[in-house]
């Protein structure tokens, strides 16, 4: 049988001097899976996604990234790379200057020499369909193509899956559209946060909602 | 920001090496700053010129601009200098109680000279070199990581921090704000800059976030391949040359 990717089980989690946002969440991705996982503002949604990033520790319950269970920031540092985490703002994910060094940065924290990294930027940006954008400046992009950076960025650590936290937001449908395909044509698996039902309507197979800090299925 | 960024290089002072250039500006701006006389002077002057001929910048007019806008401290000391309350001497000129001397004349234009000169050159090199790079040579020069990173973080962010400002100071507008001599005014800017804090912070969050969930284990990449070429052998040869007569034509009679 295989394993799943990640297995989230009875997550306790509360901000302080609040109640409780996770009360026992369960979540599993599978090596196929293609999730949505959608829920009101406030439901807890972002704060799962950092739970298994191991941005912030649960109260309570188990975290299993790829099999491995992680409990303290050692145990994340190797897994988070191979999770292609994609934020909600473009402008938090590329902090360099220029487009060609936002997207080595990552091989090179994995130990790609400058010569590899280098490829792996040509070979990100011919896939997202970004030929000659390397020595582009990050802030004089458009949104779309910022955000299909950030992606790339994702893309470029050759991760095993993709975590999009709200990818739609402040997109016009046409970059929704490229960055639909993009998606797509990487054939990993994927969970997405989003409150946009049209786009999780073209993009997912199956839905989860979180409701009174559980997971059920929609 | 993006109206400096703007501004670039097309000589080949932008394809020499950062490294040299910033070596050569650092000495070229000490012997300008400390050397004698209108002569060596002028003769600086002209060498700062030549470098914004090898910079050839993109938008001669934009540059020229902003080169006169970084000199325009020079008039406070138009406004002092010349005056016998200054500079004691012969009196050339005189307007009821301000008698400019001749004296004070010649050394309002001696540091106008110089300051022109130096504030050419920095702009010549910096505007041929891009910010980025600058850094990463001064990185390559001994310069602390950590320092060099911050500067470039904030370098990044300035325009994103400044659209966030624009946004909440459009959303005060839109609700009837004017800024007045008033507490409520004054409470209204405190506000705004503290929100400008507290989101900078948050930002800064999650930018680290970010770059974790990238693998960063607290290494910036700043160092590039640096070699040096037969140009800036060529480049450090002309601009020690020109050092050494801009000195000799300020203490070589002298002795």
């Amino acid at each position: 049988m295989t394993e799943p990717l990640i297995r989230l089980a009875g997550l306790k989690f509360g901000y302080p001097g609040r109640p409780d946002v996770l009360r026992g969440l369960d979540l599993t991705v599978w090596p196929d899976s293609r999730l949505g996982l959608v829920g009101p503002n406030g439901c807890g949604k972002t704060t799962a996604l950092s739970i298994i990033m191991g941005l912030i520790k649960p109260r309570e319950g188990r975290v299993e990234i790829l099999g491995r269970e992680c409990r303290r920031e050692a145990d994340f540092l190797d897994l988070r790379p191979q999770l292609g985490f994609v934020f909600q703002d473009a402008d938090d994910q590329l902090f360099c200057p220029t487009v060609g060094e936002d997207l080595a940065f990552g091989p090179l924290n994995l130990g790609a020499s400058r010569a590899q990294a280098a490829e792996i930027v040509q070979e990100t940006l011919q896939t997202l369909g970004l030929e000659g954008f390397g020595p582009r400046v990050t802030y004089d992009l458009s949104g779309g193509e910022k955000k299909l950076v950030a992606l790339g960025t994702a893309l470029a650590l050759k991760p095993k899956m993709l975590i999009l936290d709200e990818p739609t937001t402040f997109l016009d449908r046409r970059s929704i559209g490229r960055l639909e395909t993009a998606v797509k044509a990487t054939g990993l698996p994927f969970l997405i946060v989003s409150h946009d039902q049209d786009f999780l309507d073209r993009m997912v197979e199956a839905r989860l909602i979180i409701e009174e800090g559980q997971t059920r299925p929609l | 920001m993006s109206h400096a960024s703007a501004l670039s290089g097309r000589g080949p002072l932008a394809r020499a090496d950062s490294r040299l250039k910033i070596v050569g500006l650092v000495v070229w701006s000490a012997l300008l700053a400390v050397l004698e006389g209108r002569r060596a002077a002028t003769a600086g002057l002209a060498g700062s010129l030549a470098l914004i001929l090898l910079c050839s910048p993109s938008r001669p007019r934009a540059f020229f601009k902003t080169l006169l806008l970084a000199n325009s401290f020079l008039l406070f000391i138009w406004l002092a200098l010349p005056f016998s309350f200054s500079v004691p001497g012969r009196v050339v000129w005189s307007w009821g109680p301000l008698k400019a001397t001749a004296e004070g004349l010649a050394l309002s234009a001696e540091l106008s000279v110089k300051a022109l000169a130096i504030t050419s050159a920095a702009m010549a090199v910096t505007v041929s070199t891009g910010a980025f790079e600058l850094l990463s040579a001064v990185r390559a020069l001994g310069a602390p990581e950590k320092l060099a990173a911050m500067t470039a973080l904030m370098l990044r962010y300035i325009q994103v921090v400044g659209q966030e400002y624009g946004r909440l100071t459009a959303a005060m507008k839109v609700r009837g704000f004017r800024p007045r001599a008033s507490l409520h005014c004054l409470r209204s800017w405190a506000n705004l800059a503290g929100m400008l804090l507290v989101r900078g912070l948050d930002r800064g969050e999650r930018v680290r976030a970010a770059m974790l969930c990238r693998g960063w284990r607290g290494k910036f990449f700043l160092e590039r391949e640096r070699t040096f070429k037969r140009l800036d052998a060529f480049l450090g040869l002309a601009w020690a040359l020109a050092a050494a007569a801009t000195a000799y034509l300020s203490w070589g009679g002298v002795s």
